[in-house]
């Protein structure tokens, strides 16, 4: 399945939670939040929400800023 | 003691420092650490396609300096030595701040935010109306909010009545150095208010810092004074000097101007 993440199309094998998607990703869970079609995913909540194809995923960290 | 108390929770340093545009994460840990802050604030971006691992494009690049996603800011700074202050710069309108702070308090589950609406690209004067509104929203939500605003006793009194945690006025443009354009405005939001007045953007120079305290604010915080210093690291030094110096100077309560002078040795006694 093709998802968008951060605008940028990608190729998934379905089925994939969130959690799976940051596992391959290589992503620190606990230093970035997730958006799925506009709509925060709570950490808590990774390991149930599955992905569809054409979902668009926002994954944000903290940078340095003023 | 004097403690600087902000949304119930009660600090020793009344600098906040921003951790953007240093030379690198080494630097960025330095400047901190010399500043004191006990408070950083750090911005809310989209991680780089082309660094998350398995990308197609981008796995011969290097990746830009503060985009590095291997080195996190939190490896750098911890946030259980320092209170994060995530903002939402860059952020034109309500329903952007209040979408980028969301996904602030999800990553870090705090709840203390910078909130800045930018209204003009030239200038990056704060838009008060979307300010307001953003406000309204995150407070509702359980934000404690630290707006950042024009100088404008009207406005920063309509932001401490929403129930902002602290009010942020300007002392000059963001990045300018300018210091305090209007120390008049600065001082009459610092007395009319019962929440923290702290000054943010525009400080130059220590004696910038010194003068928002001596202005009676609650605190300071800046970035670019720092990051664009020659020696960045030193003058988080002097930044930390001077608003403990401009904080007792407020708390002694300076003299009195005269229009004379006043000797101050005695004038009896002299030799003949």
């Amino acid at each position: 399945m093709l998802i968008k993440v951060n605008g940028e199309h990608r190729e998934f094998e379905a089925p994939l939670n969130v959690l799976a998607l940051t596992e391959q990703l290589q992503l620190n869970p606990r230093q970035v939040a997730i958006e799925r079609n506009c709509e925060i995913v709570p950490r808590s909540l990774y390991h149930e929400v599955m992905l569809d194809d054409g979902d668009a995923i926002e994954i944000v960290h903290f940078i340095g800023g003023g | 003691m004097d403690l600087f108390v902000l949304a119930g929770k009660a600090y020793h340093s009344r600098l906040l420092v921003g951790t953007g545009r240093y030379r690198d994460m080494e630097q960025t840990k330095a400047v901190v650490e010399a500043s004191g802050a006990e408070i950083v604030t750090v911005a809310i971006r989209r991680l780089n396609p082309a660094f998350i691992a398995g990308s197609g494009i981008g796995s011969n690049q290097t990746p830009p300096s503060g985009g590095d996603n291997k080195q996190s800011l939190q490896d750098i700074i911890d946030p259980s030595d320092y209170t994060y202050l995530p903002n939402s710069a860059g952020c034109y309108t309500a329903e952007e701040a209040v979408r980028t702070l969301r996904l602030a308090r999800e990553m870090g589950n705090w709840t203390l935010v910078k909130l800045e609406v930018i209204g003009d690209k030239q200038t990056l004067y704060p838009d008060v109306g979307e300010t307001l509104k953003a406000a309204e929203i995150l407070i509702k939500e359980g934000f404690k909010v630290m707006a950042y605003t024009t100088d404008d006793l009207i406005v920063a009194k309509k932001l401490e009545k929403l129930g902002c945690a602290a009010v942020m006025p300007l002392a000059s443009p963001i990045g300018s150095g300018l210091g305090i354009l209007n120390p008049l405005n600065i001082r009459l939001i610092a007395e009319n208010l019962s929440i923290p007045v702290l000054v943010d953007a525009g400080i130059g120079t220590a004696s910038d810092a010194c003068m928002a305290m001596e202005l009676g604010c609650a605190g300071v915080l800046l970035n670019s004074a720092l990051a664009d210093a020659q020696d960045p690291v030193l003058m988080a030094s002097a930044m930390k000097a001077a608003v403990i110096a401009g904080r007792q100077a407020y708390m002694a309560g300076r003299m009195a101007k005269r229009q004379t002078a006043v000797a101050s040795s005695p004038q009896m006694a002299m030799i003949e």
